[in-house]
C-alpha cells in the first residue's frame, strides 16, 4: 500500500503538471495570442520551475522524510494553483497592457501564474525516490520505475486533457478538478497509517 | 528555405486523383513551385501556368487558401471571397477596414481596388505567408494597405486600447485543418464588436458542416444578434454592430455596387439569393467561450 501510494502520488503529479500546462496555453491566448512564442514561454516556465523543484524536493528529503510530508507537498501544489482561478484574468489583462511585447508578456504571465505550482510539483519525484529506495543497489531500479510512472502520468494528463476534458468542461472546471484529485490523493496518503518506510538503511 | 520541386509528376497525379474525387479542382496539372516550413505550417504554392494557389497542405484540393487566375488577377476564384465582399452590401463604403488572415492577399487586394479611399490593415501571424504573398501573389503593402505580423486577437485587444476603430472587419483566419480557438469565442467576438465603429460590419469566413456549425452559430448570434448567413461550401457570416440592414437596403446597395463587383467575378443575383437570416441551427448548442473552446475537436466531429 505504501509503495502503491508513492507511485500514485508521483504519477498523479505528472498528470497534474501537464494538464495545467496545456490549460496555461488556453488561459494566456486571449491576452497574448497562441503564437509559437507563447507556447515557448509556457514551456520555458514549466521546465525551469520543475528543474528548481527537483533541487528543492531532493533537499527536503534529507530531513526526516515521510509519506505524510510528501502528501502535503502534493496538496500544497494544488492549493497554490487556485489563485489562477481567482486572479488569472485580471492579472493577465493588466500584464498585457504593461508588457505589450507578447513574448515577454506571456513569459511573465506564465511565470506569475504557474511557476509556484509547478515548482512544488517538481519536488514530488525526488522526494518519492527517497521514500522508495531501500538500498543503493536497487536505487536506480526504483528511480527508473518512478520516472516511468511520473512521465507516463504526464503523457496521460496531456492526452486526456487535450482530447477529452476540454470537450466537456470549462478550463477553470478542469483546474478545479485537477486540484480536487490532488487533495483527495493527498488525504488518502495522509490517512494511511505510518507503515514501514522502506528506506531507513543508509 | 526554398527547396527543389519534389516529384512534380507524382504530385500532379495525386492532385488529379484528389481533384477527380472531390470534383472541386479549379486548375488542372498543378506544379509545386514553392514549399517551405513556416513556424506554424507548411506553405505551398502550386501553379499550372494559368492559375496559382496557396495551400497549407499537399492535398491542395482541400486545403487551398487562396487562388489567383494569372490572366485575370482581379478575378475572385473562390466563392467564399465573393461572399465575403457581400459585407459591402451592408455598408458600401467603409473608410477603415481590418482583415485578419492574409493568405495570398486576395481579399485586401480586392478591397483596395473597390475602396480607393479606405485604409486597410491586415493582420497575419505567419511571416512566411506574408513573404509568399509578396513573392508569388504580388501582394505589396503600401501606405494605404498595411500588414501587421501579429496574433489576430492580440492585435484586436491592442487596438481596443487606442482610439482606432474599423468600419469593416473581416475574419479570415480559420481553415479546415486548424482553427485558432481563441478567435472563435464569445469574448473575442465581443472584442471585435467593440472595435467596430457604430454601425460597423463584420464578415467571417467560417464552417458550413460539422458539429461546430451549431456552436459557432449560437456564439455569433449571442454577440451580434441576427446576422446574414451565406452558405456554399464555406459559410460566411455578415453581422452588424448596429441594426442589421434590411434586405431592401441590401438590394439598393447591390444595384450601386453591381458593376464594380461583377468585374471581380461576383454575380449579384447569385450573391443576393444567398442572403438569409433564418436560423437553421440548434439554439441549445453550447456557446464557445474563452473557458470552453474546443473548436477543432468539434470541427472534427461529424
Amino acid at each position: 500500500m505504501y509503495r502503491v501510494l508513492l507511485y500514485l502520488i508521483a504519477g498523479w503529479s505528472g498528470f497534474f503538471v501537464m494538464a495545467i500546462e496545456l490549460l496555461g496555453g488556453r488561459l494566456l491566448a486571449p491576452y497574448f495570442g497562441s503564437s509559437i512564442y507563447v507556447w515557448g514561454a509556457i514551456i520555458t516556465v514549466f521546465m525551469l520551475a520543475l528543474s528548481l523543484g527537483y533541487l528543492a524536493g531532493g533537499r527536503a528529503s534529507l530531513t526526516s522524510p515521510t509519506l505524510r510530508r510528501l502528501a502535503a507537498i502534493l496538496m500544497a501544489a494544488a492549493l497554490v494553483t487556485l489563485p489562477v482561478l481567482v486572479l488569472g484574468d485580471t492579472m493577465l489583462d493588466r500584464l498585457s497592457v504593461v508588457l505589450t511585447d507578447p513574448r515577454f508578456g506571456s513569459l511573465a504571465g506564465a511565470a506569475l501564474l504557474f511557476f509556484l505550482p509547478t515548482f512544488v510539483s517538481g519536488m514530488v519525484s525526488p522526494y518519492a525516490v527517497r521514500l522508495l529506495v531501500a538500498d543503493r543497489s536497487s536505487s536506480g531500479h526504483h528511480a527508473g520505475k518512478l520516472y516511468f510512472v511520473s512521465t507516463f502520468g504526464s503523457a496521460a494528463g496531456t492526452l486526456l486533457t487535450s482530447f477529452y476534458l476540454v470537450l466537456y468542461l470549462e478550463v477553470n472546471q478542469i483546474v478545479l478538478l485537477m486540484a480536487g484529485v490532488s487533495i483527495a490523493v493527498g488525504i488518502l496518503a495522509w490517512l494511511v497509517p505510518a507503515a514501514e518506510p522502506c528506506g531507513e538503511a543508509t | 528555405m526554398r527547396r527543389p520541386v519534389m516529384r512534380p509528376r507524382l504530385v500532379a497525379l495525386l492532385l488529379a486523383i484528389v481533384g477527380a474525387l472531390c470534383g472541386g479542382s479549379v486548375f488542372a496539372d498543378q506544379v509545386l513551385i514553392h514549399t517551405e516550413h513556416s513556424l506554424y505550417r507548411q506553405v505551398l504554392v502550386y501553379d499550372d501556368g494559368s492559375g496559382r494557389c496557396l495551400c497549407f497542405t499537399r492535398l491542395c484540393a482541400i486545403g487551398r487558401q487562396s487562388c489567383v487566375d494569372l490572366k485575370r488577377p482581379d478575378y475572385l476564384v473562390f466563392d467564399y471571397t465573393r461572399m465575403m465582399l457581400g459585407a459591402l452590401l451592408l455598408s458600401p463604403a467603409p473608410r477603415s477596414v481590418l482583415v485578419i488572415g492574409l493568405g495570398g492577399g486576395t481579399l485586401p487586394h480586392a478591397l483596395a481596388g473597390l475602396l480607393p479611399d479606405a485604409r486597410i490593415d491586415v493582420v497575419e501571424i505567419d511571416p512566411a505567408v506574408r513573404r509568399v504573398a509578396d513573392q508569388y501573389f504580388a501582394f505589396r503593402p503600401d501606405a494605404r494597405v498595411r500588414v501587421f505580423e501579429e496574433d489576430g486577437r492580440a492585435y484586436v485587444r491592442r487596438m481596443l486600447r487606442t482610439d482606432q476603430r474599423y468600419q469593416l472587419i473581416m475574419l479570415d483566419a480559420y481553415d479546415h485543418q486548424y482553427i485558432p480557438e481563441h478567435m472563435l469565442t464569445r469574448e473575442f467576438l465581443t472584442e471585435v464588436r467593440s472595435l467596430l465603429s457604430p454601425g460597423g460590419v463584420v464578415a467571417a469566413n467560417t464552417f458550413s458542416s460539422s458539429r461546430l456549425y451549431q456552436n459557432e452559430s449560437v456564439t455569433y448570434a449571442g454577440v451580434f444578434g441576427s446576422f446574414y448567413n451565406l452558405k456554399s461550401n464555406n459559410r460566411v457570416i455578415l453581422a452588424s454592430a448596429g441594426t442589421l440592414p434590411e434586405l431592401d437596403a441590401i438590394r439598393r446597395n447591390a444595384d450601386q455596387l453591381g458593376p464594380a463587383l461583377s468585374k471581380l467575378g461576383v454575380s449579384m443575383p447569385a450573391l443576393l439569393e444567398r442572403f438569409t437570416t433564418s436560423p437553421d441551427w440548434d439554439p441549445n448548442a453550447r456557446v464557445l467561450t474563452d473557458q470552453y473552446s474546443p473548436a477543432n475537436l468539434l470541427n472534427a466531429a461529424p
